[in-house]
């Protein structure tokens, strides 16, 4: 292969998709190292702390596309505090001196500004594609200067971020000359757009396939929207709401008809169930459908609904749904792969959730389900086990059992032997979320079958150090691992620190390990940041003065080549 | 393995010695106080403060018992903040019933007097109107104001007072203006001017 020119080389080194593979080809010589380096033009960088930016730049002169996370996982669940970190600016600086040339950036739990988004917008002429998921720090100003300066913008796609309103007409800042929009999502805001704004930027926009709309926006709105947008693939709706008296819903029930080409449906925020007659005639088609919004669409209008649509590959639902809907849903969806039922109820089970028996239904009746997301009251090892030997194609299973250390109410044993089933099962199963009541068997059966395991999720389970162990010892392919309120302490981190370099990061939270434990760490693994996060009141008082025997709170540890960072607010120690 | 949950776990656990309803192995609702057993022990404080205010979240509203419990974990259930504030699913209940406590626990204002040494709590609720009001916090101070001289120059005696109030704005406004369910509903606390400052407000009121 060394013998082939390089312009060979990187044509093969074209095919490779993934990082994983770039990245690994880029190991085996420095020829290799060279050409694959000059020719990626996606970059991707799992943890923001893990590298400086100046270097990746650096390393991928040619870069076109970057994407870049922040904070742990455990952010999205408020446990970890505001101001921990995860700025974009110092990415966007980067960027701005050494890759003008960069065209799509990608942001995921990071801080961003408006100042930020500024910068981003005027620094980069190509710009054509901004996505960010679950950041914040920024407002309505910001996403007018993107809609300002970045003439041949494609796709502006905010997924759950939590903007400030500043009542800034931003999409009147799309210039009149802007028609390249193929993607636009602005669901995440709360504020208004000016309805004609809207409905002008799309009818000028011809490539226009992906919409999503935000809460305020109208069902009169949606009817001119989708007039001029026939072509659409995916929809987010808006409000949906609409008294079926008015010429509005006759309209809606005309409109929907015309989209031949819709395939994916959303928002419905305030839909009642007579909207959803509007909704029927596309149904046949429709691939993706999240309802998991639409808090005031019971079982029965959700049943009526999804047994028309034969070809859902990916449903998001509540919990109101209920096992007979589920059950329902398994016998339509045949081509169904990704499940996720959301509680409509956090304070106690309604009139109406799921159980074991909606999950074994969809296991029998959908045998493509590979990715799945299940809130529930109640789970058995008996249906972990049928679940297991109906769907052997999992690659992503998270289920939350609402209250914390509930055992299997028919036996009252723990769930080891259901979850034991599912890794056995699952040769391909990437990521694990357990919940309920867990020994520190499930972590043995967890390290022996789950080879395949990148990213697990641990809380309110196990006995001992032991368990912990298990999974540091028997799961190979593990990058993520995140622990709250377990019974794991020194003895289980430290019992293998290597293995944490070969892992993106390890979280612990309100368990045993202490902070002589986080030191002892620290002080064997110079690459790996040990951030304790203390947010007890005077924190900013000095280590020396807590003893080495007290319980470190939250612990993030993550390997890096960059050093400690130097952005750490007061209350987060690197040791 | 033994058949009941609760001897799979530590020996020492207290749990096993709770007395408490339900199958042994059963886990009661009100699991939150396991935590601390358990070993998520606080970092540096031991405090109850500390532990109530890690544990406390900040959109529940205290609604029954078994539901309170669950929800004063941190964090939990893992939902995406997001999804949590796009919906409250019992907001329209929860906010009747904190009406409902409120309505219950009174609406106590604190009554400062200028010179008293400490402040004074009333339940507004109690009272039907400014006349019932003043003659309540009259009797209040009364101790502060017999015998009392004024220690400003070119004051009269400290007899000449004024009561004022605070109100949602922040501004100081003089009891008495507003039709009195109004008052109530706008006044944060209540401040009895003595002195000098009174005649400023009288001559201010009448010129």
């Amino acid at each position: 292969m060394t013998y082939f020119p390089e312009e060979v080389v990187e044509h093969i080194f074209d095919f490779l998709g993934s990082h994983r593979d770039r990245n690994a080809v880029s190991t085996v010589c420095k020829a290799w190292y060279h050409v694959e380096r000059f020719s990626r033009r996606n970059v991707f960088v799992g943890n923001c702390y893990a590298i400086r930016p100046e270097r990746v730049m650096a390393r991928f002169p040619g870069m076109k596309s970057l994407s870049v996370k922040g904070k742990p996982h455990f952010a999205d669940y408020n446990l970890v505090p505001y101001d921990w970190g995860g700025f974009a600016l110092p990415w966007i600086n980067a960027a701005v001196r050494r890759c003008p040339g960069l065209e799509d950036l990608r942001l995921k739990r990071m801080v961003v500004t408006d100042d930020d988004l500024d910068l981003l917008a005027r620094s980069f002429p190509n710009f054509r594609s901004l996505v960010l998921v679950s950041c914040e720090g920024f407002s309505t100003d910001g996403l007018a200067a993107i809609a300002t300066y970045c003439r041949g913008l494609r796709e502006l796609d905010l997924q759950e971020n939590e903007v400030e309103d500043h009542g800034r007409q931003w999409l009147s800042c799309f210039h009149e000359s802007c028609t390249s929009l193929v993607s636009l999502n602005f669901a995440c805001l709360k504020g208004e757009v000016n309805a004609g704004v809207l409905e002008r930027l799309v009818a000028r926009c011809p490539n226009l396939r992906s919409l999503k709309l935000n809460r305020a926006v109208s069902v009169e709105s949606l009817n001119e929207i989708v007039a001029r947008a026939p072509y659409l693939v995916d929809l987010g709706t808006g409000s949906f709401a609409v008294d079926h008296h008015t010429d509005a819903y006759q309209r809606l029930m005309n409109s929907f008809s015309k989209c031949k080409s819709l395939s994916s449906l959303s928002g419905f925020w305030e839909a009642s169930p007579h909207c959803l007659d509007a909704v029927y005639p596309v149904c046949i088609n429709l691939t993706v459908l999240n309802m998991s919004y639409a808090p005031a669409i019971q079982a029965d209008d959700l049943i009526k609904l999804i047994s028309l649509c034969f070809k859902l590959q990916k449903l998001w639902v509540l919990d109101c749904i209920g096992d007979k809907g589920l059950a329902v849903v398994a016998s339509t969806c045949k081509e169904l792969q990704e499940l996720r039922v959301f509680p409509s109820d956090i304070y106690g089970a309604g009139a109406t959730s799921v159980t074991e028996e909606g999950l074994v239904a969809i296991s029998s009746g959908c045998p493509k389900l590979n990715s799945l997301l299940y809130f529930c009251y109640q789970m058995t090892n008996a249906a972990l086990i049928t679940v297991a030997k109906n769907c052997p194609h999992f690659t992503r299973f998270r289920l939350c059992i609402l209250d914390p250390w509930k055992p299997d109410p028919v036996t009252n044993q723990p769930l080891d032997e259901g979850f034991g089933a599912i890794v056995r099962s699952c040769k391909n199963l990437r990521r694990l979320s357990l919940s309920g009541l867990l020994t520190d068997q499930v972590f043995l059966y967890i390290g022996l079958y789950a080879k395949c395991l990148e990213m697990l999720s641990i809380a309110f389970a196990g006995d001992s150090d032991k368990g912990m162990v298990y999974i540091l010892k028997g799961c190979k392919n593990l990058r993520k691992l995140e622990i709250r309120d377990c019974p794991f302490g020194d003895i289980a981190l430290l019992n293998d620190v290597a293995k944490y370099e070969t892992m993106r990061s390890l979280w612990m939270s309100s368990c045993d390990v202490t902070l002589g434990g986080c030191k002892a760490l620290a002080a064997k693994m110079p690459r790996l940041n040990v951030e304790i996060i203390n947010e007890s009141e005077g924190s900013d008082k000095l280590e020396e003065n807590i003893s080495d025997l007290h319980k470190a709170e939250k612990m993030y540890v993550y390997r890096t080549v960059a050093g400690p960072r130097n952005d750490a607010p007061d209350f987060v120690w690197t040791l | 393995m033994e058949a009941a949950a609760s001897s799979v776990k530590d020996g020492g656990d207290l749990r096993d010695t709770e007395l408490r309803l339900g199958l042994p192995g059963t886990e009661a609702p009100e699991k939150p106080a396991a935590p601390s057993t358990r070993g998520s022990k606080r970092a540096l404080q031991e405090d109850d403060d500390m532990e109530s205010r890690a544990n406390s979240r900040p959109l529940e509203a205290d609604s029954g018992e078994a539901p309170a419990a669950k929800a004063q974990i941190v964090g939990w259930p893992p939902i995406r903040s997001y999804r949590r504030n796009s919906f409250p699913p019992r907001k329209v209940e929860s906010e009747a019933e904190a009406e409902a406590e409120a309505e219950a626990a009174g609406l106590y204002v604190k009554v400062s007097m200028d010179g008293a040494p400490y402040l004074r709590k009333i339940d507004l609720k109690v009272y039907k109107g400014y006349k019932e009001l003043r003659e309540a916090m009259d009797n209040m101070f009364k101790c502060f104001t017999q015998g009392e001289v004024s220690r400003k120059e070119g004051c009269s005696s400290g007899s000449e007072s004024a009561i004022t109030y605070e109100d949602k704005d922040g501004d100081l406004m003089l009891v008495g203006d507003v039709p009195w369910e109004m008052f109530i509903s706008s006044c944060r606390r209540l401040r009895i001017m003595k002195g000098c400052e009174v005649r400023g407000l009288r001559t201010r009121q009448y010129s």
